[in-house]
């Protein structure tokens, strides 16, 4: 089986889809005759033609607009938007279009797009290229919200992104686009060769969205988390020395609840770990739920383990970035009690 | 004033103002950023700064031409691509090169980094990491200074990417319909990161897009710093009798990549190697200064001091220390400074 990095799988699930269906078009800043900044589209417009793969204007609420206009009248648009921290001007056509379309027509249109667009930090990207914003879409009802952590699942995940019929804003954590990335940022840099998700069939195949994946069993405590962050909390396991089951969520809306239940309900405890900002994370909508669903099963209180309640810094990006050791400080915490 | 005839007669009788004490110090001013620029470029190889980096060599003379058309107060705006922007405005190049470094004594406390500071004392407002953001920012600030009837303009830099953001065309209609003090300055470097203006818009000439809304639009060559200032010359004035905003278009080449992590692959090397060869501003106008009379050692002298001061910015910012982890949490809001 082919060997791909998140780029390259990402790539592929596009190419896959522009192969399979010609209602797939592919677009955004240089994301075209360039190939997109981080190289996520190379090729597709030599491949596709222009009328597939193209560049458009820096114009985020005309992109996004328009791709929900292409979408309600039979194309399925594959937007870039550079980076999360850019999705801003667009968000007013996600939130008052793309999410209400369905029930505004009492589901006689929906909007079929998918968003593309890399978030979160670790690059040293200061305010305007680190940003985590996933919990003011999961907050719009309307809106999927998905955020793969390897290779296999982002390919997978895109196809089943592509395929859907509502609108999916897929972020993609830039600090794993070639390699796992654990918090370790004075380690070298380990590309996803040498991790077995990087084994990426060349063809078509999904992951479905709402599934959850169990990236580590345990007995002690469940780890909430998606994204980088699922590497991070693997090197917090291993730091505290605890057996923890680590759950990548995968998809946030719509989510795994059953088996985010189980777990809980097996270990009695319970860690969130997410890069975003605390308050109003998607952490807290985690925390009301495992409340809800296992109130009689905890053993101890909820934990949370975030990015501080800040703008995201160009200095002191470490003591910003909630890496392994914060962690493995939460899990202590969570089994003291 | 011998000199400024002078000046003007090897700008082949364009109408300028520019005597030779000013043009001299144009000169040092464009030099002063290129090396600030080439300094910054070799501590980011060093490791020393990190993150986005965006180099202004090349369009040195767009803001030096500029700012030299402006008074005391008047408010300057502009992208992420700001460093030359700062230095022009006379701010420290300590406290510039310190905020790169992301140290202490940047003039965000290492906070913002390359692309976001601001300087209160100088009328530096940013610094903006999303692109087009400062066209409607510099308006207000604009419509501000109307409301207050100060007599103050803002200038408002942004590229030839920016222009097409639909918050550019919004603040034209704003600006005009209020008659705001506000001189829109696209710097037309022909790039977009690797999106070549032809394939960002169907638009020839960018002085033009404000005409919908009556805006008067001039272009001007900027790889020369003359013809910069004579331009901006109009476009103050016109703002200043309160006429409303005015927009130029000025024509500016970028030689270095987009930031440093892009090599530039969407255009050729022949390219940036004739913009360099032919059209420079600083070559320009060291030959031009050559040609006037100015003697070689006056230039070598200015040359010393540039790179004196440089070279002191960039040990300021090595030695200037790590921000407290402290700072933080500090100015997320306003209690938490007084905190
Ligand atoms: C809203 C927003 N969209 C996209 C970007 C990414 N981006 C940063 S610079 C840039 C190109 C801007 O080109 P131009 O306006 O011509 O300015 P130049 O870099 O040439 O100075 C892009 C697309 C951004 N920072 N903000
Ligand atoms: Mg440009």
């Amino acid at each position: 089986m082919p060997r791909m990095n998140m780029v390259q799988a990402l790539n592929s699930a596009m190419d896959v889809m522009m192969a399979r269906d010609e209602n797939v078009v592919v677009f955004g800043e240089d994301v075209g005759y360039f190939g997109g900044v981080f190289r996520c589209t190379e090729g597709l417009q030599k491949k596709y033609g222009r009328d597939r793969a193209f560049d458009t204007p820096i114009a985020e609420s005309g992109i996004l607009a328009a791709a929900i206009g292409m979408g309600v009248y039979g194309l399925r648009p594959v937007v870039e938007i550079q980076f999360a921290d850019y999705i801003y001007p667009a968000t007013d056509q996600l939130v008052s279009t793309a999410a209400r379309l369905r029930y505004r027509s009492a589901g006689a249109f929906t909007a079929p797009i998918t968003v593309r667009s890399p978030c979160g930090g670790g690059i040293f990207g200061g305010q305007t290229h680190s940003q985590s914003p996933e919990a003011i879409f999961t907050h719009v009802c309307g809106l999927k919200t998905v955020i793969p952590s390897n290779p296999y699942d982002a390919k997978g995940l895109l196809i089943s992104a592509i395929e859907d019929d509502d609108p999916v804003i897929f972020l993609e954590p830039k600090r794993i686009y070639n390699g796992p990335f654990d918090g370790h940022h004075d380690r070298p840099v380990i590309p996803w060769s040498e991790h077995p998700a990087s084994e990426v069939p060349a063809g078509h195949y999904t992951v479905s969205l709402g599934q959850a994946a169990c990236v580590r069993p345990g007995a002690e405590v469940t780890v909430l988390t998606y994204g980088t962050m699922v590497h991070v909390a693997l090197a917090g396991a291993e730091e505290a020395g605890v057996d923890a089951e680590i759950l990548d969520l995968r998809t946030l809306i719509p989510l795994d609840i059953e088996t985010i239940v189980a777990s809980v309900g097996k270990t009695g405890r319970c860690l969130i770990v997410h890069e975003a900002t605390r308050t109003s994370g998607f952490g807290a909508e985690l925390a009301a739920l495992v409340q809800e669903h296992c109130f009689y099963a905890l053993e101890a209180p909820i934990v949370r383990i975030t990015g501080w309640d800040t703008p995201y810094p160009h200095a002191l990006e470490w003591d910003y970035f909630p890496g392994p050791r914060r962690v493995a400080e939460g899990l202590k915490r969570v089994m003291a009690d | 004033m011998a000199q400024a005839t002078e000046v003007r007669r090897r700008n082949k009788g364009r109408e300028l103002s520019m005597s030779l004490e000013e043009f001299t110090k144009a000169y040092h001013d464009m030099l002063l950023i290129r090396r600030f620029e080439e300094k910054a470029g070799q501590l980011y190889g060093m490791g020393l700064i990190g993150g986005f980096c965006h180099l202004y060599i090349g369009q040195e003379a767009v803001v030096v031409g500029m700012l030299s058309a402006i008074s005391e107060g008047d408010q300057v705006i502009t992208s992420y691509r700001d460093h030359g922007h700062m230095l022009a405005s006379g701010m420290d190049p300590r406290g510039v090169m310190s905020e790169l470094t992301g140290r202490r004594d940047g003039y965000s406390h290492g906070k913002g980094g390359s692309m976001h500071m601001f300087s209160k004392a100088r009328h530096f407002f940013g610094g903006h990491g999303i692109v087009g953001a400062q066209v409607s920012l510099g308006t207000g600030i604009a419509f501000s200074n109307w409301y207050r009837n100060n007599d103050r303009i803002c200038l408002t830099f942004f590229g030839e990417g920016a222009a097409n953001q639909g918050q550019v065309f919004e603040s034209f209609n704003l600006a005009a319909l209020l008659k705001l003090p506000v001189v829109y300055v696209i710097e037309n470097n022909r790039y977009s990161m690797g999106t070549s203006v032809d394939r960002a818009t169907t638009a020839k000439d960018l002085a033009h897009n404000g005409a919908a809304w009556g805006i008067p639009g001039a272009q001007a060559d900027g790889m020369d710093v003359v013809a910069v200032k004579e331009a901006a010359e109009i476009a103050v004035a016109w703002c200043r009798a309160g006429k409303g905003p005015y927009l130029l278009e000025v024509k500016t080449y970028r030689y270095r990549g987009h930031s440093m992590s892009d090599p530039a692959r969407y255009r050729t090397r022949e390219e940036v190697q004739q913009m360099r060869a032919e059209h420079d501003c600083i070559e320009g106008a060291r030959a031009k200064l050559l040609a006037l009379g100015v003697e070689e050692a006056a230039l070598k002298k200015i040359d010393d001091e540039v790179k004196r001061i440089i070279q002191d910015a960039a040990d300021f910012a090595e030695k200037s220390p790590d921000p407290d982890p402290a700072e933080l949490f500090t100015d997320v809001l306003k209690e938490d400074a007084a905190a």
